[in-house]
């Protein structure tokens, strides 16, 4: 077989990302999968975005990546989140069409002529001289490539639970793939074990919908894409809400005693915010109640997936109390849900290129770092992609700080402070937040995606286009006055204080009552200008509204962040002995050690390594 | 910062450690003194010229024993010590250490000192041993930064205040501080990342109360800090009153009650003299008021602002006035200062001096409870006759109480340090903003952006709240994950 640039193993959301990236930015590409048909797949919820999940699609969109694009065009209801709140919090989120997303990705997939495809499983990796040079597979063909990436999700030595029955496997009905981990751990990897888990699906014609409460989608639906205007959502559906109760939790604790996660079989550490089923009704026994949504698993399906529900008990006691649901007494169920046990790499043994400290162009990206998430596995597939190509073509690494990208603050806490359950995305985790938003993820990322060569010359026009005309609106909002008369009645609607002599537009936008629209209503002058803008106009004005209301607290975070990213350019030498340094605590040390920190701020942020320790760091140091 | 720099001048590659000795005990002529050495060559060194009485050499005596023996330079005979052994890692420092006693002629130190330097130790750097304490993981930053107090503290007070610290009260407040926080900071990003969650979210009116109850502690310990200072370096205490109404005499007879240190000040303000008077273990710093000795028209006076300054400076105020003035012009004279001090936790003292001059009938009469009534309820009237020493040492008594109060909590926290100080005041500033925000009913996600800052602050005293902290606060109350 040829030479590759880019080996990429596995075509969930993190390999499909990753090929893509490399592919577009001009490596020559090999993209494997155990099965074409399952790219993309969405093992869990059919949902994209979210909370935090949606600021990563934006901001993967403004790199280049495709996720954002294969979002957009199959989705089948779309709500942006926390709109009570301010900017910073807004997080679009999707339902999308399971299977049609998948044959999207594929499409797309497909039409990169730098990409190859093949279906197979590799189980070793080949390493020559501490470098990755291609990859061995079960049907004995060796591929060869410069950089190899793997996004093998929840394959590796996948086990699945429901009850007493265990099954091998990455996912319901798919075999898992042996070899690989077993391999990176006898050439010194640390392998650790993880555990996620998925509810049931049920058949649509069986739930009696009248009983729950119905959930719709945004009257006015947005885009994940920065290149899309408008999506159309043809064929809306609904999500619904039900509610388990004290009946369902007595069939589900009767079951306990056959629950591989309490009679001791499931050793390893599940996510504290999915729990199971199980887990909530014994962590929080005082609750009589837990609410569920039914989410649709596509257009033009009866399949419904029970949120909220997720569980390894025994089918019988799953039926059961899935039966007892309000709404839900004569559901018939698809397949049960089921946990899964997988091998995944700690990430404390990558560098924050993804590419692993031991072995040279060998990357890893997605599950296999110990994330969970589509969303969370595409970005760091997209970072890995890029660096690989990077790498290869001898042109500088890219690293995104924390104050510049959501995926930057996941990286980095990956790198520096390791998991120890499956790491999800909280917008809590970001220091920044308020500079991470999902309105201005392309003005943040759009010129390093375009300058690394993913962008496109459309993408970066479009870009500098709605920020110039953002810019012009601003100055104009800042310039123009309006006199008492013009506005008063508007004010008094809107039920804030009138105004007794002219004052600039921008101050009276800058009242929490007034919105953008309020002006271009009332205002002859506003609207004109804005008729001006002929397109995004909705982004653009956005955009300006947010710059002025919350321009005070956008300040003051980037100073914030500028100061704090002075700790970034101290570097550390890379040959401290910690154990030495007696005066760090025992836990500091030991962190210290095996993380290796390159600047202050990485080891201020470790956990364990305490702000006297980083002290004694930069006094040790000599400073 | 203060001691903090200290340790980063002395900083230098902890694996190429020198052994450092110096005189641990003060400067200048004692019954017995006492020479520290630390380091890896400690008892080897003292060895070289160190004869015990039963010829065994230190190298293999244990841990924690003292000997009995000479100290010779060759054959030259320097004195005859004590010698105690500490061996690694259970000594102050954490390294070998030795403590020789030796007698206290400042010559018999000097030459012992230079002995130790002729046979390979260092002389140790101010702040070494405690540095290399530090260092060698012996006790964390605030207790070092005690130990610095400690060593400076020139008071029984601010020596009770540095031993507290070390024991870690602070810490244990802090603690308690830091975990009130936590949960404040729990329930306002439970909800931002889970408002889509099927939880109950705090309301106002529990967050409004919890960061007032945040703001509390951290607004008293802070104010501690003044109180804290105040005993460290003396309670000033300002004199006002015309030039010979006695205050000379009156602070002579002060300096006689006391029994430890006085000393005059240097590099005060030039038209100030202070003296400190130690009382029962507090320093009281006086301070005379300038503006007051140029003039006898003690109303006019008061409106010279070097004046007001002094007595601003102060936390007591002592109102000097004869036994033959009148009691409407000491009222208008009170009501003057209090004017100035108002609002103020100033406590003003009308002392009354000369009471030797009028009959005792006279005086109660004319100074009677009741003539005083516009006293507030923290002032007071003193009669006394500073050549009464009595009557001086009554009144010293008074002095004492009026500060005692506030200093004698032996459970309270006082805050001596600059740094937890400001950290402690940055962190109230941006809860003050937290506070505000609930008040006008700013979106959650803005108000992060203070909470934050109180976290960062408070962090450089109790260590970082970290986001994995507060998730994990979230996932153990609140029922998380559809």
């Amino acid at each position: 077989m040829n030479k590759y640039d880019v080996i990429v193993i596995g075509a969930g959301h993190a390999g499909c990302e990753a090929a893509a990236a490399a592919a577009n930015m001009g490596s020559k590409v090999m993209l494997i999968t155990m099965d074409m048909t399952k790219i993309a797949e969405m093992s869990c919820n059919p949902a994209m975005g979210g909370i935090a999940k949606g600021q990563i699609i934006r901001e993967i969109d403004a790199l280049g990546g495709l996720s954002g694009v294969v979002t957009d065009e199959t989705m089948i209801q779309f709500r942006m989140l926390n709109k009570s709140k301010g900017p910073a919090m807004w997080s679009p989120r999707a339902q999308n069409d399971r299977i049609k997303f998948s044959k999207m990705w594929r499409e797309k997939l497909e039409s990169i002529e730098k990409l190859d495809f093949w279906q197979d499983t590799v189980n070793k990796i080949l390493i020559e001289n501490g470098k990755a040079v291609g990859v061995k597979t079960n049907l004995e063909i060796k591929i060869k490539g410069k950089s190899v990436i793997i996004t093998s999700g929840t394959f590796m030595n996948g086990l699945m639970h429901v009850g007493k029955v265990q099954k091998e496997g990455g996912r319901e009905s798919q075999p898992a793939s042996y070899g690989l981990s077993d391999q990176l751990k006898n050439i010194g990897f640390e392998v650790g074990r993880m555990k996620t888990g998925t509810p049931a699906r049920i058949d649509g014609r069986s739930i009696d919908f009248s009983k729950l409460k119905e959930q719709k989608g945004d009257d006015e639906g947005k885009c994940f894409s920065f290149m899309n205007d408008e999506v159309e959502i043809k064929n809306e559906k609904s999500c619904f809400i039900a509610y388990t109760s004290r009946e369902v939790h007595d069939i589900l604790e009767s079951g306990l005693d056959e629950s591989p996660m309490y009679d001791g079989t499931i050793k390893s550490t599940g996510p504290r915010y999915c729990p199971s089923i199980e887990s909530k009704i014994v962590t929080f026994s005082e609750k009589d109640k837990h609410q569920l949504f039914i989410e649709p698993e596509g257009e033009n399906t009866i399949e419904y997936y029970i949120n909220g529900f997720s569980s390894s008990l025994p089918l019988k006691v799953q039926y059961n109390a899935i039966r007892k649901i309000k709404g839900l007494e004569k559901a018939k169920i698809f397949r049960p849900g089921y946990a899964i046990e997988y091998d995944y790499f700690p990430p404390t043994q990558i560098k924050h290129t993804l590419e692993t400290k031991k072995i040279k162009n060998l990357y890893f990206a997605g599950q296999v770092n110990g994330t969970t998430g589509y969303e969370e596995a595409g970005a760091q597939g997209l970072m890995a992609g890029i660096n690989a190509h990077l790498k290869i073509n001898k042109k500088n690494e890219l690293i995104l700080n924390r104050n510049e990208a959501y995926i930057g603050v996941l990286i980095d806490d990956l790198v520096t402070k390791g998991v120890d359950e499956p790491y999800r995305m909280f917008t809590s985790r970001a220091e920044y937040r308020i500079l991470l938003r999902q309105d201005n993820a392309d003005e943040r990322l759009t010129e390093i995606g375009y300058k690394i060569g993913l962008a496109s010359e459309e993408r970066i026009k479009r870009k500098r286009k709605k920020y110039d005309k953002r810019n012009k609106i601003i100055d104009f909002l800042k310039k123009e006055s309006v006199n008492p008369g013009e506005i008063n009645g508007k004010l008094e609607n809107l039920g804030t204080a009138i105004i007794k002599r002219r004052k600039k537009i921008y101050e009276i936008l800058l009242r929490p009552q007034v919105s953008i629209y309020d002006l271009e209503d009332e205002l002859a002058k506003v609207r004109n200008e804005f008729d001006g803008i002929k397109e995004m106009k909705s982004e653009i004005l956005e955009s300006a509204e947010i710059e002025i209301k919350y321009a005070g607290y956008i300040e003051r975070e980037k100073k914030i962040a500028e100061k704090i990213m002075r700790l970034e350019k101290i570097k550390i030498k890379i040959n401290i002995k910690y154990e030495k340094i007696l005066s760090i605590s025992t836990e500091g040390r030991q962190k210290l050690e095996k993380i290796r920190p390159k600047t202050i701020g990485q080891a201020s942020r470790i956990s364990g390594v305490s702000p006297s320790d980083v002290n004694v760091l930069l006094i040790y140091m000599g400073r | 910062m203060r001691q903090f720099c200290i340790f980063a001048q002395n900083s230098h590659k902890l694996n190429n450690q020198d052994t450092i000795c110096a005189i641990s005990t003060p400067p200048g002529n004692g019954a017995i003194a006492v020479i520290r050495l630390s380091g890896d060559q400690a008892i080897q060194i003292t060895d070289k010229v160190f004869y015990s009485g039963d010829k065994k050499k230190l190298a293999k005596q244990p841990a924690n024993t003292i000997r009995h023996g000479t100290i010779k330079d060759k054959d030259k005979l320097v004195d005859e010590v004590v010698v105690s052994l500490f061996r690694s890692p259970n000594s102050y420092t954490g390294e070998d250490v030795v403590e020789i006693s030796c007698h206290g002629a400042t010559y018999i130190q000097q030459l012992l000192l230079r002995v130790l330097l002729k046979y390979g130790a260092r002389l140790a750097k101010p702040g070494e041993f405690t540095m290399r304490a530090f260092m060698n993981g012996k006790m964390d930053l605030s207790q070092a930064e005690a130990v610095a107090d400690l060593i400076a503290s020139s008071s029984a007070a601010s020596h009770r205040i540095a031993l507290k610290q070390m024991r870690g009260g602070f810490s244990e407040e802090i603690r308690n501080l830091r975990n009130e926080l936590l949960n404040f900071v729990s329930l306002i990003e439970l909800e931002l990342d889970f408002s889509e969650e099927d939880v109950e979210f705090a309301d106002r009116k529990k967050l409004r109360n919890l960061v007032s109850r945040i703001y509390s502690i951290i607004h008293s310990l802070s104010e501690s800090f003044s109180l804290g200072n105040v005993i460290k370096n003396g309670v000033p205490v300002a004199i006002v009153g015309k030039p010979n109404v006695g205050k000379s005499t009156l602070l002579n007879a002060l300096l006689s009650e006391e029994k430890a240190i006085v000393s005059e000040i240097e590099g005060t303000t030039r038209d100030a003299i202070e003296d400190t008077v130690n009382i029962e273990g507090i320093i009281f710093r006086f301070i005379d008021t300038a503006g007051l000795r140029e003039t006898s028209d003690f109303i006019e006076n008061l409106g010279i602002r070097k004046t007001y300054q002094k007595i601003g400076q102060s936390k007591i105020v002592l109102l000097l006035v004869d036994a033959g003035d009148k009691i409407d012009i000491i009222g208008k004279s009170y009501k003057h200062i209090l004017k100035q001090t108002r609002n103020d936790d100033k406590h003003i003292i009308i002392v009354v001096n000369k009471a030797d001059r009028l009959d005792r009938e006279e005086l109660q009469n004319k100074f009677s409870k009741n003539e005083f009534s516009f006293l507030r309820k923290k002032d007071m009237r003193v009669i006394i006759s500073a050549k009464d020493q009595k009557m001086v040492h009554r009144f010293a008594e008074k002095l004492v109480q009026t500060i005692k109060p506030e200093t004698h909590g032996e459970n309270d926290i006082i805050i001596t340090n600059t740094r937890h100080y400001e950290a402690l005041v940055n962190t109230g500033e941006a809860l003050m903003r937290v506070k505000n925000g609930l008040e006008q009913n700013i979106s959650v996600d803005l108000l992060a952006q203070d909470i934050r800052e109180a976290l960062h602050y408070l962090g450089e005293i109790t260590g970082e709240i970290t986001t994995d902290e507060i998730l994990g606060n979230i996932f153990s109350k609140f029922c998380i994950g559809k």
